[in-house]
């Protein structure tokens, strides 16, 4: 399925936009992982929770579970929010 | 993931391009950590005229960056990559190329019941003894020790510490209403150089600790230093240590400077002696860091700040001054000559303060309003060798190998 990046984790992927597989957004991170190694740590802490910043949604609509199904025709954007100065 | 399944980039990964290029040569250096990037500092051999390089990963908060002395070459930075959290960069050229750490320090996945512990700033990194090339510790906040075996490619939890029976109690709880300002974190880790498996650390919430046996076990070594804040004054440990400093050439003497005061602790003795109370009354002996000369073990400079009332940390009455002693803490003699002398309200963190091994050796802080500052006549005179940095959070000085 298509994934999008948001702009401070393109120097992991160098790209937008990529491909990933996975059956859940657990799996779908691990094999975004598999392929720009290091990108999974930057989502999803040691205790496997989601960064405060970082926000997922599966065709629009924010998700926060890595548990979170996902099908083969879904679209995946992860975002960054901003705070401070 | 190994290390050769890493390549070494010519970018962080984390936002490419936002490097300037860094000439690598022999020589001092000194490297400049801050919330918004790393710098390096060049001077001209008299230390009078120095050039800025950088940025280096410009808009990563980095709360250490340190050269390792066994080669000259391998640069270590501790990082906060934005709100993308915590990890280390490498370089092993002098800092012309550099790579993110394949597997950064970061807590065992916790167990049921247990405390989710995830690391949130590498907050200190120590290379390790001469005799263990490629060893480097972490302290990370929450306080946490890591250990890396191959030049910080790879980290993993010492589990002596992290795990350690008394962890909870040696530790502050970071969801808890008393967590220190910008969490609470394991710093200063000190390597006795006469043996490997001698260590020292401190916390912001537990004081001073010592390991005999490489991290596999610790005991607190706070007596005598003050917790003022605390319901016993004296107790075994709770104490707040902003800096502790090990004698690179007398390693039975330790300096730390405290929340509550300068003290200095004489092995094999197990209790602290107030040194700062041979501070001006007026000054008073608060502050963030203290530095040691490289020879002479009598020698040490503190930056004081005003820690009454509600704790500015700033200088006190405005006027910055860098307090030496060279006698090992019975008398200070103020050094101001060069610095504002009014309406300058500097704050020195812990870590932002250095000493060269020239002679006579120089010394270096930076603030948080983006001075650094130099003199290199042991603190006689100062000169701001840097005025427009970001807020500085790391200093340390660098000998680069040809």
């Amino acid at each position: 399925m298509k994934v999008d990046i948001p702009q401070p984790l393109r120097g992991y992927t160098k790209q937008a936009q990529v491909d990933a597989v996975g059956s859940s957004v657990d799996g779908l991170l691990r094999d975004l992982d598999r392929q720009f190694p290091g990108l999974r740590f930057r989502i999803v802490d040691e205790q496997d929770r989601l960064r405060p910043h970082i926000r997922i949604f599966v065709n629009r609509v924010r998700v926060k579970s890595l548990a979170t199904q996902l099908g083969e025709n879904d679209a995946l954007q992860i975002l960054q929010a901003l705070s401070g100065g | 993931m190994s290390s050769a399944e890493r390549p070494v980039l010519d970018a962080h990964p984390l936002d490419p391009g936002r490097h300037a290029e860094v000439f690598p040569r022999p020589g001092l250096g000194v490297l400049v950590g801050t919330r918004k990037g790393a710098w390096i500092l060049r001077p001209d051999p008299a230390r009078q005229r120095w050039t800025t390089e950088g940025p280096l990963f410009l808009g990563c908060v980095i709360h250490h960056f340190v050269l390792d002395p066994r080669n000259g070459r391998t640069l270590l930075i501790g990082a906060r990559a934005g709100h993308l959290g915590p990890t280390v960069f490498r370089s092993e050229d002098g800092g012309r190329s550099w790579a993110e750490a394949a597997r950064p320090p970061a807590f065992r996945k916790a167990g049921p019941g247990e405390r989710l512990r995830s690391v949130e700033q590498v907050f200190w990194l120590t290379p390790g003894h001469a005799q263990e090339p490629g060893v480097w510790y972490a302290g990370t906040a929450p306080e946490g020790l890591f250990r890396s075996e191959d030049a910080g490619v790879s980290w993993e939890p010492v589990a002596g510490w992290n795990d350690h029976p008394s962890y909870e109690l040696w530790t502050e709880d970071p969801d808890g209403a008393q967590t220190t300002p910008d969490g609470s974190p394991l710093h200063s880790i000190q390597i006795d150089p006469r043996d490997p498996a001698h260590l020292y650390l401190a916390t912001s919430g537990g004081g001073v600790f010592e390991s005999r046996d490489q991290g596999r076990d610790w005991r607190p070594l706070n007596q005598g230093v003050e917790a003022n804040f605390l319901p016993d004054p004296y107790p075994e440990i709770g104490q707040d240590t902003h800096c502790l400093q090990l004698h690179p050439a007398a390693p039975d003497v330790l300096y730390q400077q405290s929340h509550c005061g300068i003290y200095r602790l004489d092995r094999p003795n197990e209790r602290w002696v107030r040194i700062g109370d041979n501070m001006p009354r007026d000054v008073g002996d608060i502050g963030f860091p203290i530095g040691l000369h490289p020879r002479d073990p009598a020698t040490a400079w503190v930056f004081p700040m005003d820690g009454t009332d509600v704790w500015p940390r700033t200088s006190p009455g405005g006027r910055p001054a860098v307090y030496r002693t060279r006698d090992g803490g019975k008398s200070w003699q103020r050094q101001d000559r060069g610095l504002p002398q009014e309406q300058a309200w500097l704050t020195v963190k812990r870590q932002c303060m250095a000493v060269d091994a020239l002679d006579p050796v120089g010394v270096y802080f930076g603030t948080t309003n983006g001075g650094v500052w130099a003199s290199p006549d042991e603190g006689n005179c100062w000169q701001c060798i840097a005025p427009h940095l970001p807020h500085v959070f790391s200093l340390e000085v660098a000998e680069f190998a040809a």
